[in-house]
């Protein structure tokens, strides 16, 4: 049984509520941080945890916090990013939704770290239940006073507000965000300057994903060096995976990054192996932007070692032969699934959510996901492969925000591994509408590394 | 449309998002007001609604035009009394999302984005909605309806026509 800091009490009966909150041990990290340290030694504290943005780009969150800017009479903001749009990503949600005081403890330390006396929750339109859930928290924090004016006789003054985005993936990244935020269209701001020198308002602001601010919780109550402790290398900590997909127990788990991805997908305690006793086909390990890595390079990196649920060891490889820890989207893909109706929606996707800004991402989401269909419906031909191939290519780098590459990624993944899917679909045009191709060779020992 | 106009107790409401923001900076109210005129206004955003929005953030009609025609939630056509907005991305459609959004379409009698004559449902397909391990799933108004099947769509279209009835 792997460690757990942020769900260990989500299902306390009543987690929800201030007082039972409170009772198991709630706010401590408010207390400690406020009466015993100064701002700086929190952030030092997060430095020392090894802490990586749980967002997507795993961005040291220590680090992050050191780069904001603090010019005299300027006020700084925090921003929390609930934006949680990731295709295969629902961890933030269930985070949210059972444990939301976690999230508000998080922020008041966070806040006092970096000096936000009005911080920010930015939520995904879509989960409007969970707002009423979060000003429940607000509300019950304030009227227990670790909110407000003077907390704790400290005269940090702190409040905290949550604001509906209205569907669009792009808020999720954090200039687009910002801009949201701001009562505009979300258009990913050119960087530099970047948020922590000029974000919300034109004010320093971190922005941060929910589970990182939560994780601030137990990194000042036990210390940035116990945090660090867990984990192996620089994947410190745990991390909230979210699995769906055609497993047998889809769901949230916690995880301390020390396990392998097989035992992950197989385990009693995660996803307790793929549903129906089918064959596991592919996996997308990281949210749907990340590489699509076929079975037998999921379990085992390209060197024969053991695939370990970190940063480090999903990425070993680069995009050749491995892929990303990303959001910890999840998404298993079974023997009987389509790898080229899969990346299709993926594409549509995309296409949908661009923002238009940047001619290659605008123009280049939406071409792929024509050929995309093309080839699923039969009608493709072996020059799209490489007409897919080739627009992904001018996409991934020529973009102002990563949305670009987010779209590039999961299509170059998918013709890196699974060519010969693609191919099947074209010389079989007919057979391809009425099945899939089903496993083919993906869950065979890797003989030879995939060139990139 | 008559009478663009919030109740008191809305124009409160207003007033409590503006001061989330501070001074001169209500312009961020956009989006949480726009959902607000939504609902109040039948569940669409008509230009003199819009209008309306801008008069009270003191911006620009045009300022808000261009954020109601970015974001998916907005709807600028009028759209009916329940609106199934069906996920289809990637892990809903590993879990059979297709199936879910053709058995709505056949059993409505309307293809994704249409309405159904009598202005009772509107089915439209959404991309993801965050509920990938609850698959395939349906946002209807402020909630979700996970782990769909044939018989729980056919459960849910009744207690819609149910609820439609007992209101009228």
């Amino acid at each position: 049984m792997g460690r757990k800091l942020l769900l260990d009490k989500a299902h306390v009966e009543n987690i929800r509520l201030y007082d039972v909150y409170r009772q198991h041990g709630g706010y401590r990290s408010v207390e400690k941080a406020i009466k015993t340290m100064s701002p700086d030694q929190v952030t030092e504290e997060v430095k020392k945890s090894g802490l990586r943005g749980r967002g997507g780009a795993g961005f040291p969150t220590g680090m992050k916090w050191s780069f904001l800017a603090k010019p005299e009479g300027v006020p700084r903001y925090l921003v929390v990013n609930a934006d949680e749009s990731e295709p295969g990503t629902f961890k933030d949600r269930y985070l949210m939704e059972f444990i939301p005081h976690l999230l508000i403890e998080g922020m008041i330390t966070s806040s006092y770290a970096l000096g936000s006396n009005r911080s920010y929750i930015y939520i995904r339109g879509e989960y409007a239940w969970i707002v009423d859930i979060l000003e429940q928290a607000i509300a019950e924090a304030k009227n227990n006073g670790w909110l407000g004016k003077n907390i704790l006789g400290s005269g940090f003054d702190c409040e905290i507000y949550v604001q509906r985005g209205a569907g669009a993936y792009i808020c999720g990244e954090e200039t687009a965000l910002l801009e949201s935020l701001e009562g505009k269209r979300g258009n990913p701001r050119i960087k530099p300057p970047f948020p922590a020198v000029k974000g919300l308002w034109d004010c320093p602001t971190v922005v941060n994903n929910v589970e990182t601010i939560a994780a601030v919780v137990p990194i000042v109550n036990e210390g940035g060096d116990e945090y660090a402790k867990i984990g192996i290398g620089k994947s410190t900590g745990t991390k909230l995976i979210s699995a769906c997909g055609n497993i047998k127990k889809p769901g949230v788990y916690e995880i301390d990054m020390t396990i392998s991805v097989e035992e992950f997908i197989y385990g009693d305690e995660y996803c307790g192996g793929i549903a129906s006793g089918k064959r596991l086909k592919a996996c997308i390990p990281g949210g749907s932007s990340v590489p699509i890595l076929p079975a037998n390079l999921l379990l085992k990196t390209a060197k024969g070692e053991t695939r370990m649920m970190t940063y480090e060891s999903l990425a070993d490889g680069g995009f050749a032969t491995g892929s990303m820890m990303g959001s910890g989207g999840f998404i298993v893909l079974d023997e009987t699934q389509c790898v080229v109706r899969n990346t299709y929606t993926l594409a549509r996707f995309y296409r949908h959510e661009s923002c238009g800004q940047c001619s290659p991402c605008r123009e280049g989401t939406g071409w792929m996901e024509k050929i995309l269909l093309n080839i699923e419906n039969g009608k493709g031909k072996m020059s799209d492969i490489d007409l897919l191939w080739d627009i992904q290519r001018k996409i991934e780098g020529n973009t102002i925000c990563p949305l670009g590459d987010a779209a590039a990624w999961p299509v170059a993944a998918a013709i890196r591994h699974f060519r010969d899917e693609f191919e099947w679909h074209v010389q079989n045009p007919d057979e391809c509408v009425r099945r899939n191709y089903g496993l083919m060779h993906y869950a065979d020992p890797l003989k030879t590394a995939t060139p990139a | 449309m008559q009478n663009v106009k919030f109740s008191e107790e809305k124009l409160k409401e207003v007033g409590r998002i503006i001061s989330f923001y501070p001074e001169g900076k209500q312009k961020s109210a956009l989006l949480p007001v726009l959902h607000l005129a939504q609902q109040e206004f039948g569940g669409w955003l008509d230009v003199p609604v819009m209008d309306y929005v801008a008069s009270l953030l003191n911006i620009a009609p045009i300022e808000v035009y261009e954020v109601a025609t970015f974001y998916s939630m907005y709807n600028l056509k009028p759209v009916g009394k329940y609106m199934f907005e069906v996920c289809q991305t990637g892990p809903c459609m590993l879990n059979g999302s297709d199936d879910i959004i053709r058995y709505i379409g056949d059993k409505l009698g309307i293809k994704p984005g249409q309405t159904t004559s009598d202005g009772m449902f509107t089915l439209k397909t959404v991309e993801c909605l965050g509920a990938c391990g609850y698959a395939p799933m349906m946002q209807m108004g402020k909630h979700y309806r996970e782990h769909l099947t044939r018989e729980k769509v056919d459960a849910i279209i009744e207690e819609c026509r149910r609820n439609a009835a007992s209101h009228n």
